[in-house]
């Protein structure tokens, strides 16, 4: 091939890649894909989300006004799925994707074609969770998967097709999860700038490194189990079925080996962000850099002993009730090292409240009340009155929601500008900020009180003492869900920064940010750190 | 504390708004005061009647109390700092990076040390006291009551006596679908209620026949998962006499939030005439299996059994929610042959089915749960109504015969 045909060009910063979709279904570069993953997390949230707001409308008033049980219970559960698989993890891999190469130096993601294959087994696989919705409308099957997220054996054996979807459809996003997280460990172990030591390693980059451990430790028994469920459902096998002798409770433990290391598989990527935004608007240095290495790696190590604590009420020997209530009490260690650092960071800067600085001190109060409620989950006795109940409903929202989604629209928000290029309209950002504060507190502070007055979860009608704590609940549910499409409205506007006169950001687009992305143009070029940089 | 409502505290108080508002007002002065009487508040957990609710409220409440203060601490330092340490007036950024000297050190290390003390020995050491004594269960226990749960309704069984019933929720359909006001006890009340005497140690054995179904009664204290194949156990010691109310809560198909617990204590004397009735009720029902019974008796009867135990999933016109739930109007197995020219049980014949249930799906073997008069009422029921017109009959001792 002759080169005399070829431009010669000195300068890589513009793209060489197809237009339109195919540009999109064949890219490797990171920044690309990392939009793809973030804006698909942005539509799945209104999926995730619309699904709820229906539930919640239903539990307005005692009575079934809107829907029947049946569909009751898809809802519940695929939105759980949706949330947790196709919103919040890709989400982070967004995170994971954009950021990690700008902070550790490095051109791209290690696995670039990986990373590709990665997202677009996404779009399946949601597809797959929610198609049964639309196939029953053809009278194909009875709808979606109706067993709450947890599938547990043998309510999903004796479910209908809408099991075999979720299975298939977790089969798909496990495959994602790992050829995404296979990415970040071979990215931050080899593509890291010279200089930059494991313990001079951005906080967000060890947050993602512990969860990528996590996940291609524990998505293979998640992929077991549920591997489990379909041959008992179709091929004869009995191991969740007690006449053949196998056990209903194995899959609660296969599936909660999974599903509590998966709370800090949502929520480590956040916990590493937290330490960045809060130095950035503090202009001062994150505090206790090494004591939160080891709190991430602490808690990752904790996170898959401790899986029972989610079945204490499924009766198990004393010794073993002890040792899961003593193990849960001990995470409360290394995450109060956490609150820790994230106050003794603000301590004594000079703070300034931009709308990420607003999220990330939301979080950390709202999380507070997570951790705290989770400590007196963890107690056996107390835990047979919370537990099924809507003070547990409360309680994983604070968590997941205050922690996780609040926690991404803080990353969202500080990073926007190094993204597009654009500094966000702060009005709209502090809005969507008190909207969303006061209206989450609304939907879910009543759903402590209702639960330990005695609501369960998972039930589409309710006996009368519960009628006004839901109703409250259901008002700031739906304040809750409007206030989002204020989110997303900035988020387009922030991408569209020209036709709004929003004001152009510069490289360091926070007066504090010191990690390595603030050194590069706002937006970075399409292809950056093509020379790393030298860390001392 | 004993209130007038404490017996049944479950129901709801139609109090006027202001008596409402006077309620939690009452009840906020309380939370400030620890160790008052919060129970009588939706807001937290019901008045106990057990020893090991009364537990586990005290140690609810004293945990509520020890993190609450932790939150208030943690978050007025932080609001503290916010307030001062801001750039709007001034205040210059320290560089510190993590502890510097002896004086940091231990500011850094006394909460980490306070929380230690906190999980392992405040909550810690009453917490293992609860658990011992919330499983055992077989320590000078009185009398056993076996649960079983099953799609969607509670069966008791009394072992000492035989007595044993089903426990289906009352509430009208008409009600859930809003087109009937509801009563007082809305999802919570049961046509046949477990009752137990007061004082009595009672060892609770729970199971399941289908899916995993939670038994919980709020104001026990106690809450345990009932797991098909295996046996799982609780206890009780019910204080005061009284009717107490729960529900399933693990999530067990569609009318999981349908399937109510509902308990009468009652003192001793009273308890052991109601087993002397029950008995007698049991016992008639089997004499009525061994006499012939009439087309029109066994169509009357069926009639009843199918509304209770087959309606909510067959529908009450036994058209079904196919493909879940099958349609019994023009079924296959419903008009097929009825035994064999011997008399013997036919493979997936419809008495099969209803005896014995189809693995793998709702339908559950109804010869646990029925007894033959009204398992012979219901299959003759069902083939000759329901759009369903076989014209035979089957007689209860002939279902006596196949078991």
């Amino acid at each position: 091939m002759s080169h005399a045909t070829t431009a010669p060009h000195d300068s890589h910063d513009h793209a060489h890649h197809p237009s339109g979709i195919l540009r999109w279904l064949t890219t490797t570069n990171h920044k690309d894909i990392g939009t793809m993953y973030l804006l698909f997390a942005l539509l799945m949230f209104f999926v995730g989300g619309a699904m709820i707001l229906a539930v919640r409308v239903e539990l307005f008033q005692p009575g079934l006004q809107l829907m029947k049980p049946e569909l009751f219970n898809q809802l519940i559960g695929v939105h759980a799925l949706v949330m947790i698989f196709a919103a919040l993890m890709p989400a982070a891999t967004g995170f994971a994707n954009w950021q990690i190469p700008l902070m550790i130096g490095a051109p791209d993601m290690a696995l670039p074609r990986i990373n590709n294959l990665g997202f677009w087994l996404l779009p399946p696989a949601a597809l797959l969770l929610t198609l049964p919705f639309i196939l029953a409308l053809f009278g194909i099957g009875d709808g979606a998967v109706a067993t709450g997220w947890t599938l547990y054996a043998p309510l999903s054996v004796q479910g209908g097709l809408g099991v075999d979807f979720a299975i298939f459809s977790i089969h798909i996003l496990g495959i994602s999860s790992i050829l995404g997280s296979i990415n970040v460990i071979v990215t931050i172990f080899n593509l890291r700038a010279p200089g930059m030591t494991m313990m001079k390693l951005p906080l967000f980059a060890w947050g993602w490194l512990i969860t990528a451990f996590l996940l291609i430790a524990t998505i293979p028994v998640l992929a077991g189990a549920v591997t489990m469920l379909l041959t008992d459902r179709h091929f004869g096998t009995h191991f969740f079925n007690a006449a053949g002798g196998g056990d209903p409770i194995l899959f609660q433990h296969l599936f909660w080996f999974f599903g509590h290391p998966e709370v800090y598989i949502l929520l480590l990527p956040l916990w590493g962000l937290m330490p960045h935004v809060l130095a950035t608007f503090s202009r001062k240095p994150i505090y206790g850099y090494t004591a939160q290495v080891y709190s991430f790696i602490a808690i990752g190590l904790l996170s898959v002993v401790v899986w029972a604590h989610h079945f204490f009420t499924a009766g198990m020997p004393v010794p073993a009730l002890l040792y899961f209530m003593y193990s849960t009490m001990s995470i409360s260690l290394p995450l109060a090292v956490l609150f820790f650092c994230w106050i003794a960071t603000m301590w004594k800067g000079s703070m300034s409240f931009e709308t990420p600085m607003l999220f990330a001190q939301g979080f950390i109060v709202l999380f507070g009340i997570a951790g705290l409620t989770g400590l007196v989950l963890a107690d056996v006795a107390a835990d047979a009155q919370y537990h099924h109940s809507y003070f547990v409903v409360a309680h994983f929202h604070y968590a997941l929601f205050a922690g996780g989604i609040m926690g991404v629209m803080t990353g969202v928000y500080y990073w926007l500008p190094k993204w597009t290029g654009y500094m966000i309209d702060e009005k709209l950002g502090k809005l969507h900020f008190w909207l969303t504060i006061i209206s989450f507190n609304l939907t879910f502070m009543p759903q402590f009180f209702v639960g330990l007055a005695g609501m369960p979860r998972r039930i589409p009608d309710y006996a009368l003492q519960f009628a006004e704590f839901n109703a409250i609940s259901t008002v700031g549910a739906l304040i809750l869900g409007f206030s989002q499409l204020l989110f997303a409205y900035n988020i387009w506007k922030c991408m569209k920064g020209d036709a709004y006169g929003l004001p152009k950001a510069e490289s360091r687009a926070w007066e504090g940010g010191e990690s390595l992305e603030w050194e590069l143009p706002s937006p970075p070029p399409h292809h950056s750190w093509e020379t790393p940089p030298v860390i001392k | 504390m004993k209130t007038t409502d404490a017996t049944d505290h479950f129901a709801r108080h139609r109090h006027p708004r202001a008596t409402r508002t006077q309620g939690l007002l009452a009840a906020l002065a309380a939370m400030l005061v620890p160790g008052t009487a919060m129970a009588d508040y939706t807001w937290n957990f019901p008045t106990p009647v057990t020893p090991i609710a009364r537990d586990t409220l005290k140690i609810h409440n004293e945990f509520m109390i020890i993190i609450g203060i932790l939150f208030a601490v943690v978050f007025a330092i932080m609001i503290y700092s916010m307030v001062k340490h801001r750039k709007s007036v001034g205040h210059a950024p320290a560089k510190f990076s993590g502890p510097t000297g002896a004086i940091q050190w231990i500011w850094a290390l006394v909460p980490f040390a306070i929380l230690l003390f906190i999980d392992f020995v405040i909550m810690g050491i009453p917490a293992y006291h609860a658990v011992i004594d919330m499983e055992d269960t077989k320590t000078k226990a009185d009398m056993v009551l076996k649960v079983t749960g099953m799609q969607w309704k509670w069966q008791y069984e009394y072992p000492e006596s035989g007595v044993k019933f089903i426990s289906n929720m009352s509430t009208p359909r008409d009600q859930i679908a809003n087109k009937e006001a509801k009563g007082d006890h809305y999802l919570l009340e049961v046509d046949n209620e477990v009752v137990l005497p007061v004082g009595k140690k009672v060892r609770i054995l729970l199971t399941a026949t289908d899916v995993i179904h939670t038994w919980w009664v709020p104001q026990f204290g106690v809450k345990r998962d009932a797991v098909p194949g295996f046996l799982r156990e609780t206890w009780v010691k019910i204080e005061e006499p009284g009717v107490y109310r729960g529900q399933c809560a693990e999530l067990c198909g569609k009318d999981h939030g349908f399937m109510p617990v509902v308990v009468r204590a009652v003192p001793e004397p009273e308890y052991a005439a109601w087993i002397e009735k029950k008995k007698g009720e049991l016992a008639a029902a089997a004499a009525g299996a061994d006499k012939a019974w009439s087309k029109d008796e066994l169509l009357a009867k069926g009639k009843e059994v199918y509304e209770a135990q087959c309606a909510v999933c067959h529908q009450p016109d036994g058209k079904g929610m196919p493909p879940a739930f099958p349609a019994l109007s023009g079924s296959k197995i419903v008009t097929g042959p009825l035994l064999s020219p011997d008399g013997k049980l036919l493979k997936d014949s419809h008495v099969d089915r209803v005896l014995n249930g189809k693995e793998g799906t709702a339908m559950q073997a109804f010869r646990n749960t029925l007894n033959d008069v009204e398992l012979a009422a219901v299959i003759t029921y069902e083939r000759n109504a329901l759009g369903n017109s076989k014209g035979d009959l089957i007689q209860p001792a002939q279902i006596k015969a196949l078991r």
